[in-house]
């Protein structure tokens, strides 16, 4: 069981105020990722729920019971954590073993549950090396390989792909996730990535200067963007995002279109009218930043290959449905 | 860093440093060589390099003078004494400063390294009477007392620095993974902190062995380390140079062994974290 | 991690430390501050009562005075001088590509590790002897009259056996730093065509800042007490400076109030010197 619900969680540093008022639920068994800009608070809101921070005020319940003056170790939880965190003078076999061994269980069981996660990690061959002597993805192994010995009711993921390389952590994406599916493990991960987030969650936080700004599934937060935040941090391309007369004609103070919403026409023709200034093909798909009068610079996804370059001039047409409107305070309207 | 450089370069270069560091290590051999010397020929004119009769009598004569090895256990005693000292209280002090930073955490350590600063001279009128009327006057445990702080604050910094580069991550998954406060030292804090206690360590002997103002001052015989054993020679009386330099190669043939072995752990520590 | 229990273990660790340099900085500078305002001579301890400041009159109308100010900040300054220029110098030379650079390292770094009472007497006997010493036979050689140097020029020559000492140190921090000099930052110049010298003008010596303020810093601390060189090579009073002269008020003319009242002086002028010092280290150390 792994229930995790936070009910007006503050914290203070000082007379900074990092997080404010937090009202969360986190269901067992969820994948739930925390995502926005570095200082927003999700790595601190993570740290309070591990208990290495106290809260200022609220409280934090673990399947019903508030753990606010639990120390972590008490709490059933595990941390994978940024820079792994390895204890350097262990082998991978102690410290994937250490908490089990702090926890006082008899050595043959320690053993028998450092083999197996060692097992589903594929680092039974590396067992008695130490994490000087291992590779990045190693080492994130190791430490995913303490968090998931010691059978906790969720584990804590700090931007733990943050050190690898790209293509090393689009594998590990896929090897966290499968793991949790298979575990079936809450768990809880900070990330400032906007595709690991969509990729890997069940639900998403997107958290800002210290608030909940949106919580929701990846496709809830690109279809339905509660505010502007949402819409212009969730989606890659960001949205495009057109104020004052562009908006006007749509009974919106702010409107939003994505990048993969808008139809080229080559005539020129459309709702907006501009010129090209960079095209970036990468195959799959165009990317064209258009200059036009009066909105500013468009960014169009084109799907494949599209015979544009600098200079030229085209319409775009918004495809129907696909316009976020939003009102003067930042928040949706309803369509 | 393989930059190619033309091999003239690399012998000329080579040549100029083997010549700079012969200077400034000549005066440590000479005085190793004059030591092996008969005292006849230490005074000669013009100076006889290598030929002349190797002898280790002095080394045998400074032996037998008993105190050439009470003057040693004393150093002994003092160095280790100091540093023990030093490092009990510092360690705790340097711990908390490193893991639990506050606001204040840079202008306390400034501010104990600014007593360091305090000339010992501005001390040493009530700290010789203070002794006298307690009777640590010449008495290792006064002299321990005095080098273990005066160098307190030197032996907080390096521990300081040391301590600091242990990323707190490593103690946060200890406390995670459910060690208590004396299981997260025994475990993982310790074993990881051993290289820089080890290094703050060789320093602080080397700087105990080696400080001789306090040494200097507070002893006369029975504490008396082997600074003071050497500055007696000071008095210009007869031609006992290849016993001084007998002597002084014993004096600090332990001292240099330990630091040539440990010169890059000492640095280091010795730069306060300002140099990588 | 920031939470109540650690704080509180936090205070009680420090405060050994803290409690104990408190107690070591303040009750003896208290009893020196008294001493120096009384009349109190060892040899007459029957004559005690307060005079006021003329012990510091008496101290600083001493015509040692002046010439023991002049030498300490002489031997401060031309150490510091001798030591981080020729320091800087031997750093770069070890980071050439250099045949048995190990030994070479260990040739010059020993000095550091010779006690001062040490090197004090093998420069005066050894070296710097006006008959027998190495340096006489080389003038003898060269055709000229050698120097009685502690005769002579006493504070030159005791610059130059405590600059022996501290070169090593200086040598040893600066070429650490520069080893960690980004190797790419060396290729970009060649590629830049940057000619060695303002290659060191322009990248080397600002990249060594930091460390040359720590050799300053430490080096200060040590040189401002420097005692046993002098003490030891008999130069006390041609090249004596303010430690030493403490120390024959003190332990020679066993007059309290005035070694009271130097030592206060020696106190105020670290007390300046210390103030610029730790402003220069404390904004390019992050503690």
């Amino acid at each position: 069981m792994g229930k995790i619900e936070l009910q007006g969680v503050e914290k203070s540093f000082g007379k900074v105020d990092v997080i404010k008022d937090v009202n969360l639920s986190i269901e067992d068994g969820s994948f739930v990722v925390f995502v926005g800009p570095s200082g927003c608070g999700k790595s601190t809101l993570l740290r309070l729920i591990a208990g290495l921070e106290d809260v200022t005020a609220g409280k934090i319940l673990i399947d019903g019971t508030d753990v606010v003056d639990t120390p972590p170790a008490k709490r059933g939880l595990s941390m994978v954590f940024q820079s792994y965190a390895l204890y350097p003078h262990m082998s991978v076999r102690k410290n994937i073993g250490f908490g089990l061994r702090m926890a006082g269980r008899p050595k043959a069981e320690i053993d028998q549950k450092v083999e197996s996660a060692a097992k589903i990690l594929n680092l039974t061959q590396y067992l008695d090396r130490r994490p000087g002597q291992l590779s990045g993805g190693q080492r994130q192994r190791v430490a995913i390989g303490r968090a998931i010995v010691r059978e906790p009711k969720a584990f804590l993921f700090d931007e733990p792909l943050s050190n690898l390389d790209a293509a090393l952590r689009v594998q590990m994406r896929l090897e966290i996730a499968k793991l949790q599916d298979t575990l079936g493990t809450t768990a809880i991960y900070v990330t400032h990535d906007q595709v690991e987030a969509m990729t890997m969650a069940d639900s998403i936080v997107v958290l800002n200067a210290g608030r909940i700004e949106q919580v929701g599934s990846p496709l809830e937060l690109y279809n339905r963007p509660a505010n502007l935040f949402v819409a212009g941090f969730i989606g890659s391309p960001k949205m495009n995002l057109l104020g004052g007369q562009s908006a006007a004609p749509f009974r919106a103070a702010t409107i939003g279109v994505r990048p993969e919403h808008l139809r080229v026409e080559r005539n020129g023709s459309g709702t907006w009218r501009g010129r090209v200034s960079v095209a970036e093909h990468v195959g799959s798909d165009t990317f064209l930043y258009v200059q036009v009068d009066g909105a500013g610079e468009i960014t169009v996804r084109a799907p494949g290959e599209v015979g544009l370059k600098p200079g030229d001039i085209v319409g775009l047409t918004p495809e129907d449905g696909r316009i976020h409107r939003f009102g003067d305070d930042g928040r949706a309207l309803a369509a | 860093m393989a930059r190619r450089v033309s091999p003239t370069y690399k012998i000329g270069i080579t040549a100029v440093a083997w010549v700079v560091a012969f200077l400034i290590f000549f005066p440590i051999l000479w005085m190793i060589i004059t030591s092996f010397k008969t005292e006849l020929d230490a005074f000669s004119t013009p100076p006889k390099f290598l030929f002349f009769d190797w002898t280790v009598e002095n080394y045998a004569i400074v032996q037998e003078r008993s105190d050439y090895v009470r003057y040693a256990m004393n150093s002994v005693i003092l160095a280790g004494g100091a540093t023990l000292l030093g490092l009990i209280i510092a360690i705790p002090a340097a711990w908390a400063m490193a893991f639990f930073p506050t606001r204040r955490t840079k202008d306390l350590l400034l501010w104990m390294l600014s007593t360091k600063m305090m000339p010992a001279v501005g001390v040493l009128v009530p700290i010789y009477l203070v002794f006298r009327s307690l009777g640590l006057l010449d008495t290792h445990i006064g002299l321990i007392i005095v080098l273990g702080m005066a160098n307190l604050p030197i032996v907080i910094w390096m521990l300081f620095t040391y301590f600091k580069e242990i990323p707190k991550d490593i103690l946060e998954a200890a406390r995670m993974d459910g060690a208590t406060s004396w299981k997260e030292v025994v475990f993982v804090l310790a074993p990881m902190a051993v290289p820089g206690i080890a290094s703050t360590i060789l320093l602080n002997v080397i700087l105990a062995w080696n400080e001789a103002f306090w040494t200097l001052n507070l002893t006369t015989l029975n504490a008396a380390p082997l600074t003071a054993f050497i500055a007696s020679y000071s008095s210009p009386e007869g031609l006992f140079w290849a016993k001084l330099s007998a002597a002084s190669t014993l004096a600090i043939a332990p001292i240099l062994v330990l630091g040539w072995f440990s010169q890059r752990q000492l640095v280091r520590g010795l730069t306060f974290g300002a140099v990588k | 991690m920031a939470t109540r229990q650690t704080r509180t273990l936090a205070r009680l660790m420090m405060a050994p430390s803290v409690v104990l340099l408190l107690i070591w900085m303040i009750v003896p500078l208290a009893m020196t501050i008294w001493f120096s305002l009384q009349r109190y001579n060892l040899l007459y301890p029957e004559r005690r009562g307060f005079v006021g400041l003329n012990n510091y009159i008496y101290f600083l109308s001493d015509p040692a005075f002046g010439s023991a100010l002049l030498n300490t900040l002489l031997l401060v300054g031309f150490v510091l001088l001798i030591t981080v220029v020729g320091g800087i110098l031997i750093a770069v030379l070890l980071d050439q590509p250099i045949f048995g650079r190990g030994i070479v390292r260990l040739m010059v770094i020993a000095p550091f590790f010779v006690m001062p009472t040490v090197s004090a007497l093998i420069w005066k006997n050894l070296l710097m002897h006006p008959v027998s010493g190495i340096f006489a036979w080389l003038a003898k050689l060269a055709g000229l009259e050698p120097v009685d140097w502690f005769a002579d020029v006493p504070l030159f020559s005791v610059i130059l056996i405590v600059a022996w000492q501290w070169l090593p140190f200086a040598t040893l921090i600066l070429f650490t730093a520069l080893q960690s000099l980004d190797p790419e930052q060396r290729e970009a110049a060649e590629m830049d065509g940057a000619p060695a010298l303002s290659f060191f003008f322009h990248i080397t010596l600002p990249h060594l800042a930091r460390a040359i303020t720590v050799v300053i810093l430490i080096e200060t601390i040590f040189l401002l007490s420097v005692f046993a060189e002098i003490f030891v090579t008999g130069t006390g009073g041609p090249a004596g400076n303010i430690a030493f002269l403490v120390y024959a008020k003190a332990l020679l003319d066993f007059n309290v109030g005035a070694a009271s009242a130097g030592g206060i002086v020696a106190v105020i002028l670290a007390n300046i010197v210390a103030f610029f010092l730790v402003r220069m280290i404390g904004r390019n150390l992050e503690a």
